[in-house]
């Protein structure tokens, strides 16, 4: 018998069922087909403006920073100035999402921005994010031919767009928006999750943040809440 | 078997005694009870819908475990149809030989590793060293343990029984090719150091071996959790990637991972939410400019199948999330090292005598004061105790208790089931031991508790049994 055989039929004996049994693959079927929603916090649960300020209060409790914008052409501005506050080299590397490629870079001339995934030389990169989620201040970040996931890790400031219209209350209005975009059960390669920059409390259970992934995380939510 | 050199569990007590004796170990333990509970509480008291998300949590897990089978089918299929492979070991050396395989077919030297309890359960970079390949452990934790051929301590903070001066002095003997005489004081230089250390090794390892928390049978996704990022890194920059899964870490959706989620991170590091939470599916896709180009799954039994029919099947509920042994006053006071195995802890008590059998473990579920803080803080609700219960009374079954403890068990079992003859001897002993200690108040010394004594004084009885004041009391009123 192979591995996988012994394996499943020890579960089966340990159960006392055969694997074939309708009603057990019917319940199967139906928690996969309905994906229930458990326990919601009311924590998000907020009208578009107000949760809009709960993300960006969450992603500063998680030791990140955020900037409410007008509007994405603000984007680019914003990046310059956050450089310059922090005496960063002017050069940022980006993602190829549309969305970025939209945004008015060549209005700040100091600014150098290349395209592309990171191979560990780029010390900030701009990604933009699928969605965002109020409840914790999380960021929703979907991979893709557009959105290298090394943009993620490697860079030490990491900042990160989101569309005010893309804060949700909680995960499961996210997952719910993913399998509208995505279709019903195929993911994109990486979701990565992310809320607040990288720490470490390895050493004497002392927190630090910047381990292995950013040091600084800038969160730039743009647009009217909807 | 191949855990044999690092077990220590049938040591248990031999090792208590150098551990309470270690100040360096009780110095670095000390913050556990001082920190992390404090936090987690304050954290927890956040969220009011925290008690309700840990009944959702552990109905999650019992449907799945029940229908077990048939969530690793639609796992291994969706996984399977994102281009990833999935594989099964029924036993470590199964785990080990494929992984090997794997890493083979890549023509692999160095692998970089994400933290996995599964990876230490099966002493999986032992064995890729012996056969030629350099394993680097990337979680900090992990690499200080790695550095200094350690078991982590800790399920979550792997080095937590590390003093600051000790890192420090690690630092020093293993990254021989900086300057002997740099100034590593602060906790941030440290964590530099490794950080770049680290880094040179993601960017160039062959495969990327991870842990998983969680997988998705809906989507044929894993996910792990990670604070640093260097789970992230390990899994996205390497040609391959290998996930170590055990058949309990699957989960039937996005939505039930979410309620998992949520009490993960508050037990674990009283975090709302950790930093990073990853979830892969499939290899790199076209198009894509990063991302392995192979992506596998290797799911683990290793005596988790057999736990499922029997009286441990709770235990399979387990997230890994390390509060019961953050609240453990036996761990805080012996830390994990004591335990003799990978897992320490209240929720090692009942898995580890699962997986090494009972007779090499059998201290683990007697190092209990059964206090029952551990199954309080449990997010999946595990009667912890209750279960370190049934490994007791198994142990006595199989005969396998000291011959002084059975004997003793044996006398207190022939009063304790007569209840008259018992009240007859324990007020006669009560009376006797009052009466004896009726000037001293307390014991610096009893007969057959010379192991209790030499810690503390025992206080000295009222003279009457607590059943006969009792009696007197209900008389009174």
């Amino acid at each position: 018998m192979s591995a996988r055989d012994t394996l499943f039929a020890s579960i089966r004996k340990s159960l006392g069922v055969t694997g074939a049994e309708g009603e057990r693959r019917a319940a199967v079927a139906e928690r996969l087909r309905q994906h229930p929603r458990g326990v919601i916090p009311a924590r998000g649960q907020l009208p578009p403006a107000e949760r809009v300020k709960l993300f960006a209060r969450m992603v500063e409790a998680a030791n990140g920073s955020a900037e409410i914008l007008n509007s994405a052409d603000q984007v680019p501005a914003a990046v310059a100035a956050l450089l310059r506050r922090h005496n960063l080299p002017m050069q940022v590397r980006r993602g190829n999402d549309p969305r970025l490629a939209a945004l008015p870079w060549d209005k700040e001339r100091q600014l150098d921005v290349s395209v592309g995934a990171s191979d560990g030389h780029q010390l900030v990169s701009v990604g933009h994010a699928f969605a965002g989620v109020a409840e914790t201040g999380t960021l929703v970040m979907t991979s893709g031919t557009d959105n290298p996931t090394t943009l993620n890790f490697l860079p030490d400031t990491h900042i990160v767009v989101v569309d005010a219209r893309d804060i949700a209350g909680d995960y499961e209005a996210v997952w719910q928006h993913v399998r509208e975009v995505f279709g019903v059960d195929a993911l994109p390669r990486a979701i990565n999750l992310i809320t607040g920059p990288s720490r470490s409390a390895d050493i004497a259970q002392i927190l630090i943040l910047g381990a292995h992934g950013p040091r600084r995380l800038h969160v730039l939510v743009v647009g009217e809440a909807g | 078997m191949a855990f044999a050199e690092h077990l220590t569990s049938p040591a248990f007590k031999e090792n208590a005694r150098h551990a309470l004796a270690d100040p360096q170990l009780q110095s670095a333990l000390h913050g556990i009870e001082t920190g992390i509970v404090d936090r987690r509480r304050a954290t927890v008291a956040k969220l009011p819908e925290f008690d309700a998300l840990r009944d959702s949590a552990r109905a999650i897990k019992n449907h799945t475990l029940a229908h077990l089978d048939l969530y690793l089918e639609q796992f291994e299929q969706k996984c399977t149809a994102a281009g990833g492979h999935v594989h099964y070991a029924v036993t470590a050396e199964e785990a080990r030989a494929k992984v090997l395989e794997i890493c083979r077919n890549a023509n692999a030297r160095l692998v970089t590793k994400g933290k996995s309890m599964v990876g230490e359960e099966i002493a999986i970079n032992d064995f890729l060293e012996q056969n030629g390949i350099t394993p680097v452990e990337t979680d900090l934790g992990e690499y200080l343990v790695q550095i200094r051929h350690e078991l982590p301590s800790h399920i979550i903070m792997p080095a937590v029984h590390l003093t600051k001066a000790q890192i420090e002095a690690d630092f020093r003997r293993v990254h021989t090719h900086l300057a002997p005489d740099r100034n590593l004081e602060e906790h941030q230089t440290l964590l530099t150091e490794a950080r770049v250390i680290l880094r040179d090794r993601f960017l160039s390892a062959d495969v990327g071996i991870t842990g998983a928390n969680f997988l998705i049978a809906e989507t044929g996704t894993s996910i792990i959790v990670t604070n640093e990022g260097n789970g992230d890194l390990t899994q996205t920059l390497p040609r391959v990637h290998i996930v170590l899964a055990s058949i309990e870490k699957v989960v039937p959706t996005l939505e039930d991972v979410s309620q998992l989620l949520r009490v993960l991170a508050r037990s674990a590091t009283a975090q709302e939410m950790s930093v990073y939470t990853t979830f892969s599916t499939g290899p790199r896709r076209a198009g894509d400019p990063d991302g392995p180009n192979e992506y596998h799954v290797i799911i683990l039994d290793n005596g988790r199948t057999a736990m499922l029919g029997g009286q441990f099947r709770d235990m399979l509920r387990c997230i890994r999330c390390g509060a019961c042994m953050n609240h453990c006053p036996v761990y805080a006071a012996v830390g994990g090292h004591t335990y003799g195995w990978v897992y320490p802890g209240p929720m090692g008590a009942v898995l580890t005598p699962s997986i090494v059998g009972i007779e090499n473990a059998g201290h683990l579920p007697n190092a209990s004061t059964f206090c029952g803080r551990c199954e309080e803080v449990c997010p999946v609700r595990i009667p912890l105790p209750g279960l370190m219960r049934h490994w007791r009374e198994r142990e006595f079954e199989r005969h396998l208790s000291p011959a002084a403890v059975r004997s003793g068990l044996a006398f207190w079992a022939y009063l304790a089931t007569r209840p008259r003859l018992y009240a007859v001897a324990m007020s006669l002993f009560v009376f006797g031991l009052g009466l004896l200690g009726k000037f001293f108040r307390r014991f610096r010394w009893l007969p057959l508790a010379g192991n209790w004594t030499q810690h503390r004084d025992f206080p000295a009885p009222q003279m009457q049994t607590f059943q006969a004041q009792w009696k007197r009391r209900i008389r009174t009123q």
